[in-house]
């Protein structure tokens, strides 16, 4: 346990000694939607409709910009071939640094949502809504998209075939959380949708520790 | 299991296994998918509904049938190597990936095919055409994941897993695009019934499935041999077949 | 029982000539090619592990060569 937690320790610590490298997915979320207003026009209406898609989208597409970073430096340096040796189970290291990256990363993409939903006309409902669906579908994104990392982290060229690989799997989390804020918008019950999210994700908090684990193992070979 | 598997774990025994099976499989996937190909392209009777235009469903179905079976069937040659690491197994995998991508790909053009005198476009978001784009996506994913390993003992597993989470994702994608579809489905989109199908429509149908199946596992057969000597390059039994090959060809 | 009257109509498919015939030619040739990517590659994997057992046997043949020239 003390192990686990000075992993996390480390990995925020790391994380924030390269603040300027976490920034730029934010700035790249910020950038995305605020390219949308301007290409389909501004009326409200509008973007009231294409909205949680939007947000959604650009939430994944910058997701998958930052999550190469999860175990590249520890693959580059070895220190990932040292936790491997080490006692702790690597399910549950992998486990905390996935949980390291989500609060590094993710939770600042959450935390700019407000201001975004300004942008994009969203209705008070319809941006707690968003806020509900992104926090308990970005965990999913990270989970699922460090399988990925893990797989492509010994690859020099992994950032384009991530995304390939990434992309289709994380469709259903799209469709689900989309709807739940449109319903939102309707007035209309959302806590079904919210549910099956919320299935998913503890289904792959349950397995994704252990592919994690076996594909980092196929990466270190 | 691993009684039965162990002798294939063998890449020489495998590599003779596919070769005797290969003649069957061709001749009898040939004979079959032209009879079935014939019978329903001629011989069936036509639909009142669509007329002429049902025809497709000869290619369509047995494509669509055809696709989601290889990526099963991907997945779980890619489980079974990893459970037990077998060799042969992944290089199973590898074989059948490239033939469901482009199963998936003329399900989906047949699809656009049919779907332009039915519903008047050449794409619509229809559940079934968007979970079959979907597995293309996947198969893609997996084929292009093992190219970029040098390594491909490495690739296998890798591909492997990625094919499992697939396979774990399929039924979820499924259901989430079915699901999507009834609430985003405009009033004028016509669905395909097909209540009871009369039996001189069907039996062609089944027997284009199975004409498929054939097709593609003489298919398989060969690339799974070709994977094997790809991996094997340097082992005496493949030089000597080598050898022996070229010399057949020269006697003719 | 032919289901159709003459070859025309038989080509025709009651109007819907294209969407059929492109269904079926598309999946032909996708089928063909995928077959013949098998057939091709087999053959071009057997010339290379012929070109391969003959490039080590060059090599064997030049260090052994060398190899007597030094002892000579």
């Amino acid at each position: 346990m003390a192990a686990l937690m000075a992993i996390l320790k480390r990995d925020l610590a790391l994380a924030y000694r390269q603040r300027a490298e976490l920034l730029q997915p934010m700035m790249f979320f910020v950038l995305v939607i605020s390219l949308f207003p301007l290409a389909v026009g501004p009326e409200s209406n509008t973007l009231q409709v294409i909205g949680p898609g939007v947000i959604w989208v650009a939430a994944i597409l910058s997701s998958l910009l930052g999550l190469e970073r999860l175990f590249r430096d520890d693959f580059q340096d070895g220190s990932l071939e040292q936790l491997m040796l080490s006692t702790t189970p690597l399910a549950m290291a992998a486990l905390i640094k996935v949980l390291a990256h989500w609060l590094t990363s993710i939770l600042p993409l959450i935390l700019l949502s407000p201001l975004l939903a300004l942008f994009l006309h969203l209705s008070e409902p319809m941006y707690w809504a968003l806020l509900k669906t992104l926090l308990l579908g970005t965990p999913i994104l990270s989970l699922i998209g460090a399988i990925a990392v893990g797989l492509t982290v010994g690859l020099n060229r992994g950032g384009v075939l991530l995304a390939l690989l990434l992309l289709p799997v994380f469709i259903p989390l799209l469709i689900f959380a989309t709807s739940a804020v449109e319903s939102a918008s309707m007035q209309l019950q959302y806590t079904a949708q919210l549910a099956i999210i919320g299935a998913m994700f503890l289904f792959s908090l349950a397995l994704a520790p252990f592919a994690i684990a076996y594909a980092l193992r196929v990466s270190q070979t | 299991m691993w009684k039965w598997l162990h002798p294939y774990a063998k890449t020489e025994r495998t590599y003779h296994l596919c070769q005797s099976l290969l003649p069957w499989f061709s001749l009898l996937g040939l004979l079959v998918i032209v009879v079935a190909t014939v019978w329903g392209l001629a011989f069936a009777p036509t639909d009142y509904q669509q007329s002429e235009a049902y025809r497709i469903i000869y290619v369509h179905v047995p494509s669509a049938v055809l696709s989601k079976s290889l990526y099963s069937a991907m997945a779980i040659a890619g489980f079974v190597g990893l459970v037990w690491q077998v060799k042969t197994s992944f290089m199973a995998m590898v074989a059948l990936a490239p033939i469901g991508a482009t199963v998936t790909f003329v399900s989906l053009i047949t699809g656009a095919a049919w779907g332009k005198p039915m519903w008047g476009t050449w794409w619509e978001w229809d559940a079934r055409l968007t979970s079959q784009l979907i597995l293309l996506f996947l198969f893609l994913g997996v084929i292009s994941l093992y190219k970029a390993f040098e390594d491909k003992q490495q690739a296998g597993k890798a591909a492997g897993v990625m094919a499992l989470v697939g396979v774990i994702n399929l039924p979820i994608i499924h259901y989430s695009v079915e699901w999507w579809n009834t609430l985003h489905q405009g009033a004028t989109i016509m669905k395909f019934d097909k209540p009871s199908m009369p039996a001189e429509m069907l039996w062609p149908l089944l027997l284009a499935i199975l004409g498929w199946a054939l097709v593609s596992g003489a298919i398989f057969l060969i690339r799974m041999q070709n994977e094997i000597i790809r991996r094997e390059i340097k082992r005496p039994w493949v030089v000597e077949l080598a050898i022996k090959n070229a010399s057949a060809s020269k006697g003719k | 029982m032919m289901h159709f009257e003459d070859f025309s109509s038989f080509l025709d498919m009651g109007g819907y000539g294209l969407y059929v015939w492109l269904s079926f030619g598309v999946t032909a040739l996708s089928l063909l090619i995928l077959w013949l990517d098998s057939i091709f590659s087999k053959r071009s994997l057997m010339s290379q592990v012929l070109s391969e057992q003959a490039r080590q046997a060059r090599i064997k043949a030049a260090t052994e060569k060398s190899v007597k020239g030094d002892s000579v």
